[in-house]
């Protein structure tokens, strides 16, 4: 059976588009249950992008929840191989609080997980996805890489095991140099780590100029696998055609209790946020009790809806 | 065109003269008109008036690429936009006051009345005074005067209200004052402008904003 262009709408096309870009790539389908266990989520609320869960009572009386998040479930679900590199893909409902309405809603998310063996070259082949697939959704995108561990050392040689350092964070998020620069002079920080970090900050845009800054400021501390790390990701960008659509910015932070190494985020030209997000998260699987590391990402369909008129509808199927 | 929210008043009127000798003037917006829209093509640019408290909605939601907004406004929404610069103008403090001479009794829970919750619930929470809140939406200092409220939450910038109502400040929590902000998705497509902008912005701060 074909199936006709005419009776899919955008977003469906978009599903469909990444499924084949992911399984033609090499990525298993990983279909889940609908419910989990609440237990999953309790333990690890703060991974949860909102801490709100749509829980009910199962027939046996166990307490289930409506998934409010995927990864969690693909890490679950696999057994711990270190050793080996398992790569899934999926495209799920999750149920999460939306901020303007603060009620429940089901949003559609496409993605990918790697899970096991993660190295240089998977985690390129991740990135050159994540390219790919704002490619895919849109004529105008941007994918900007920032290195949490990186920002991290720079953190700490300022401000330490502080009380400032979370609003710190807060800061660097906000762009905003002077309140960093503030809470540096409230805890007496090193001149030379304050100055450190508020170039950091500073280091932003395509990613073929940052970097020899970044190298100049960053290899004398000692972060040379790190810096390393960055110019795989960047080479691997790079490689496939996507070297003047990379930019780095030390801004893209997110929960470090969970998150480490490379992150990255989407943008699409003309949608207030970011619609596509991922990193590394070998601190949430040793969380989890697992050996494993681990690197995934997920588009969200419902911030691309209103795509509009940078939408290339019509591509997105052809390709698919 | 690099699309600008400016809170309507005062504040804006003297922010709109910094931002035009920062290289983005746009002469229409002098005239007397009811016009909430101005543009002028030749510097790419578009200006608009919004009530204050608003204009940390339209950056955050992307209508706006940058706009210019009180410190209080950031610090109660929480919007996820970018700080890029502290523009020295609009200042004030965010303060507790309180009837002349009035003493906390610790053993009732203290009522705040505010139009500023989440400022006083943290500041409050951070030393572990128990409250209940009031919200009001504006002439928050007859909350005390009525026996509304024990303490108000609110923004003092000369006293002067206060002062006539017989009110005095009891604490200071935060200082107050209009910052630059931007939109975090727009920011990467609009770069150049932006940068140029809050570089030119940051050398007038020091000197006549």
């Amino acid at each position: 059976m074909t199936l006709d262009d005419f009776v899919l709408d955008d977003s469906e096309k978009i599903i469909l588009a990444l499924r084949a870009l992911y399984q033609h790539s090499g990525y298993t389908r990983f279909h889940m249950e609908k419910f989990e266990k609440y237990d999953l989520y309790a333990q690890n609320k703060d991974f949860l992008v909102s801490g709100r869960i749509i829980t009910f009572t199962n027939t046996d009386g166990k307490l289930m929840a409506l998934k409010p998040d995927v990864t969690l479930s693909v890490i679950k679900y696999l057994r711990d191989e270190p050793d080996t590199l398992k790569k899934l893909c999926y495209n799920e409902n999750v149920y999460r609080v939306s901020k303007g309405s603060g009620s429940f809603r089901e949003i559609m998310q496409v993605g990918l997980e790697c899970i096991g063996r993660v190295d240089r070259d998977c985690i390129g082949e991740v990135l050159l996805l994540a390219a790919k697939s704002l490619e895919l959704v849109a004529a105008s995108y941007v994918l900007e890489i920032s290195h949490l561990d990186i920002l991290m050392r720079l953190l700490d040689d300022a401000l330490g095991d502080t009380k400032q350092r979370a609003a710190a964070l807060k800061c660097i998020a906000e762009k905003n140099s002077a309140g960093v620069a503030a809470l540096c002079r409230e805890v007496h920080a090193p001149e030379e780590a304050t100055e450190a970090l508020l170039a950091l900050m500073k280091l932003y845009g395509p990613a073929a100029q940052v970097m020899p800054a970044l190298r100049a400021l960053c290899e004398p501390k000692g972060l040379g696998k790190e810096l390393d790390d960055l110019d795989a990701a960047l080479a691997a960008l790079s490689d496939g055609g996507f070297a003047g659509r990379v930019t780095l910015d030390f801004s893209a932070v997110s929960n470090m209790n969970y998150y480490n190494g490379i992150l990255f985020a989407g943008f699409v030209e003309g949608l207030p946020d970011s619609v596509l997000s991922g990193g590394q998260y070998d601190r949430l699987m040793q969380k989890m009790g697992r050996t494993s590391k681990a690197i995934g990402f997920a588009v969200y369909l419902d911030r691309l809806e209103r795509i509009g008129d940078t939408t290339n509808g019509g591509v997105v199927f052809q390709h698919a | 065109m690099l699309n600008i929210a400016l809170p309507k008043g005062r504040l804006g009127e003297q922010v709109y003269d910094a931002f035009e000798r920062a290289g983005f003037p746009c002469p229409s917006i002098r005239e007397d008109s009811r016009r909430l829209i101005f543009t002028n093509p030749e510097a790419d640019v578009s200006y608009f008036w919004v009530k204050p408290s608003d204009v940390a909605i339209y950056v955050e939601r992307g209508a706006a690429d940058v706009g210019v907004v009180g410190k209080d406004i950031l610090l109660e929404l929480e919007p996820e936009v970018y700080e890029l610069l502290d523009l020295n103008v609009g200042k004030c403090r965010m303060a507790v006051a309180a009837l002349k001479g009035w003493q906390d009794n610790t053993q009732y829970t203290l009522r705040v009345a505010t139009k500023f919750r989440r400022i006083a619930k943290q500041y409050y929470h951070s030393i572990g005074r128990n409250i209940d809140i009031i919200h009001l939406n504006g002439s928050i200092e007859l909350a005390p005067i009525l026996g509304l409220s024990d303490v108000i939450v609110d923004i003092v910038e000369t006293g002067t209200t206060l002062r006539e109502n017989n009110l005095e400040v009891v604490e200071t929590i935060v200082p107050i004052s209009a910052r630059l902000i931007a939109n975090r998705a727009n920011f990467k497509f609009k770069t150049e402008p932006i940068e140029r902008l809050v570089r030119e912005l940051s050398k007038g701060t020091e000197q006549t904003l």
